[in-house]
């Protein structure tokens, strides 16, 4: 066993804090000590936690905009192509290419591809859904949705060992330290 | 509780958002408990019961509606669209405070809405869900309401789109998937809360599925965060589109009473307006019976009755220069639209709108009646009828005697009318009382961040 495995035997080491500024310090705390691979999970979003963790811009707001901008265009596309190309009709003596009259659906394929192509887009950047993840072998860890707050440093991190790893986490003075198998 | 408050006065202008002593613990027992541990009563089988009988009754009005044709409904030139727009409109007007209140609201970063955003998004839902069957039972052969849409047929002939009413298939289309998609996104926290709450395997399968294995991860919150925003943004713009597209089906055409420009506003306020008067509707019973007075307290009702009060004066400013716009226009037609309005055969309906959507909700300016939840139950009620009214004499005046008396008619709803609309107030009825015992009816993420425990103190 002198030789490090390829694939670590546990996803990492998880500590379990009460309140929000706990789980806030110790993200800081084992940022400034050099960790990288780690996530903090909590029962409400907490901006400074995904901030103290070094996860600061998301891809979401621009997805969305692609979707709104192709939504858009395909929108207006489909009626100049409907009403000026495939099946012009006279309506009033209006122009065929009547485009004032285009926005109103132009307008509503562009919030429409927007909302949805945004949700998808969250969803899959979270690789959600996601049935199935290590996190959820810890027994403690179903508070997560209820009222405690959790740091996990991955196996994965080149600074991760587990003794040293658990001896910083006892640190921290978390209520509780767990293996997180996989 | 409720006692203390209604007795104190003194403390009512500052209401708290949520009671004293919440904990993450407390919040989240109280509301996921509503769903998962709270027994089935026999008031809720009971109210549940009569709203099926009305989607019974809802049923079978459609079932002879499709045997038989729209001719069984009161309809017929020149009111050839009666009760199917009126309740159309109503009922997409009272989805509209929904949106306001989960959008609009968040926006400004009015944290009170975060009790009551759940519920008003689902009343959107169910309440767009009923209009949308008006327009398809309107058709006389729903079944071929796809062809609304544009797809390659094998016909070759496409929609029109210089037509304000396929505007409308687009925004009420778009509204409605908008608002499901934003009531999802908005309750898959939540979901992952119930899955880790619930005690029945199945229960946790069913939760555990829904919230696509949501697990808290910051990453995952700054993404959510950051699309709930945006949703939030651009549904903003979506919800005041929707009421203007509905009032263009009116005000395009060229018909005295419909032809004004000043409909979008006062459609887009009236929606409001009726929107809110469902609200309190909805929340003045559901805190009293689930006990939640702690979470939607008297601030909420209140800011609400301030939200209608404004709405109304809106709507008050709009009848105000219909009737102006009317006189002064200087055309016969107009003139005549509005004497006919106040003195004719339908002048009963129009006194009583102004009475009740005008007059009888001045009372609000009294902060006691504001903050009385039965006297707030009372006007709502009043104002979902004014706002009934308000769409009927719109449609129904201005239809039914245009510009050749040789072409003027009467219109009478029959009791087929009756029994499509009050079967869907009975579906969107058995809607809220299903919804209420399935998904947790206040968001609880969001009451967990108005906690004082969830400041990062740094």
């Amino acid at each position: 066993m002198s030789h490090a495995t390829a694939v670590p035997s546990i996803y990492g080491l998880m500590a379990e804090f009460e309140t929000p500024t706990e789980l806030v310090k110790a993200c800081k705390a084992a940022y400034a000590e050099g960790y990288r691979d780690m996530d903090a999970y909590s029962p409400f979003p907490i901006e400074e936690a995904s901030e103290a963790i070094g996860f600061h811009k998301s891809a979401v707001p621009l997805v969305t905009l692609v979707g709104g901008l192709l939504g858009g265009a395909s929108g207006f596309a489909l009626q100049y192509w409907i009403n000026v190309i495939a099946y012009p009709l006279n309506i009033g003596g209006k122009p065929y290419d009547s485009w004032p009259a285009f926005i109103v659906p132009t307008f509503e394929m562009t919030i429409l591809f927007a909302g949805i192509i945004g949700m998808l887009g969250m969803f899959a950047l979270n690789g959600l859904p996601q049935p199935y993840h290590p996190v959820f072998n810890v027994e403690r860890f179903s508070n997560v949705t209820r009222n405690r707050f959790f740091l996990c440093l991955e196996a994965t991190d080149p600074k991760f060992d587990l003794t040293g790893t658990h001896l910083f986490m006892e640190r921290l003075k978390p209520l509780s330290i767990s293996e997180v198998p996989h | 509780m409720a006692g203390v408050e209604e007795n104190n006065l003194a403390v009512l202008d500052e209401a708290p958002v949520l009671g004293p002593g919440q904990t993450f613990d407390s919040v989240t027992d109280k509301i996921s408990g509503i769903v998962l541990k709270r027994p089935i009563g026999l008031g809720w089988l009971a109210g549940l019961a009569v709203a099926m009988g009305l989607v019974g009754m809802l049923l079978m009005a459609v079932t002879y509606l499709f045997l038989r044709g729209v001719g069984i409904w009161g309809i017929e030139v020149p009111v050839a669209w009666g009760f199917a727009i009126i309740n159309f409109v109503w009922w997409i007007g009272i989805g509209h405070a929904g949106t306001l209140i989960s959008a609009i609201l968040l926006l400004f970063k009015q944290t009170w809405r975060n009790s009551i955003n759940r519920f008003a998004e689902a009343m959107t839902l169910f309440a767009v869900a009923c209009a949308g069957m008006f327009p398809l039972l309107h058709m006389g052969r729903p079944w071929l309401g796809y062809w609304m849409f544009p797809y390659p047929s094998s016909m070759g002939v496409w929609p029109q789109f210089r037509s304000p009413l396929i505007w409308d298939v687009f925004a009420v289309s778009t509204y409605a998937t908008i608002s499901a998609v934003f009531w999802f996104v908005g309750l898959v926290p939540d979901f992952g809360t119930m899955r880790d709450e619930a005690k029945s395997l199945w229960a946790k399968r069913i939760y555990g599925m829904l919230s696509l294995g949501w697990r808290g991860s910051a990453r995952h919150w700054t993404r959510y965060e950051a699309l709930y925003i945006l949703l939030a943004g651009i549904s903003t713009p979506l919800v005041l589109s929707v009421h203007t597209v509905v009032s263009f089906d009116f005000a395009i055409s060229i018909l005295p009473g419909w032809h004004t420009t000043i409909f979008p506003p006062y459609f887009v306020a009236g929606a409001i307006y009726s929107g809110f008067a469902m609200v309190l509707v909805l929340a003045i019973p559901i805190r009293k019976v689930y006990g939640l007075e702690d979470m939607i307290t008297l601030r909420h009702l209140q800011n609400s009755a301030k939200v209608m009060l404004a709405t109304g004066l809106i709507v008050g400013y709009g009848y105000f220069f219909e009737t102006f716009v009317g006189l002064y226009s200087g055309s016969t037609y107009e003139r005549f639209m509005i004497h006919n309005r106040w003195f004719g055969p339908y002048a009963l309906f129009y006194w009583s709108l102004i009475l009740f959507n005008i007059l009888i909700p001045q009372v609000l300016w009294w902060p006691k009646i504001r903050s009385n939840t039965k006297w707030l139950f009372g006007i709502s009620l009043v104002v979902l009828v004014g706002m009934w009214l308000e769409r009927f004499v719109i449609i129904v005046t201005s239809l039914h005697r245009d510009f050749l008396p040789s072409s003027w008619g009467h219109y009478t709803a029959t009791r087929w009318d009756y029994a499509v609309y009050f079967g869907t107030i009975g579906f969107f009825t058995m809607a809220i009382y299903l919804f209420i015992r399935i998904v947790p009816a206040i968001s609880i993420f969001e009451i967990r961040m108005l906690l004082p425990q969830a400041e990062v103190k740094e």
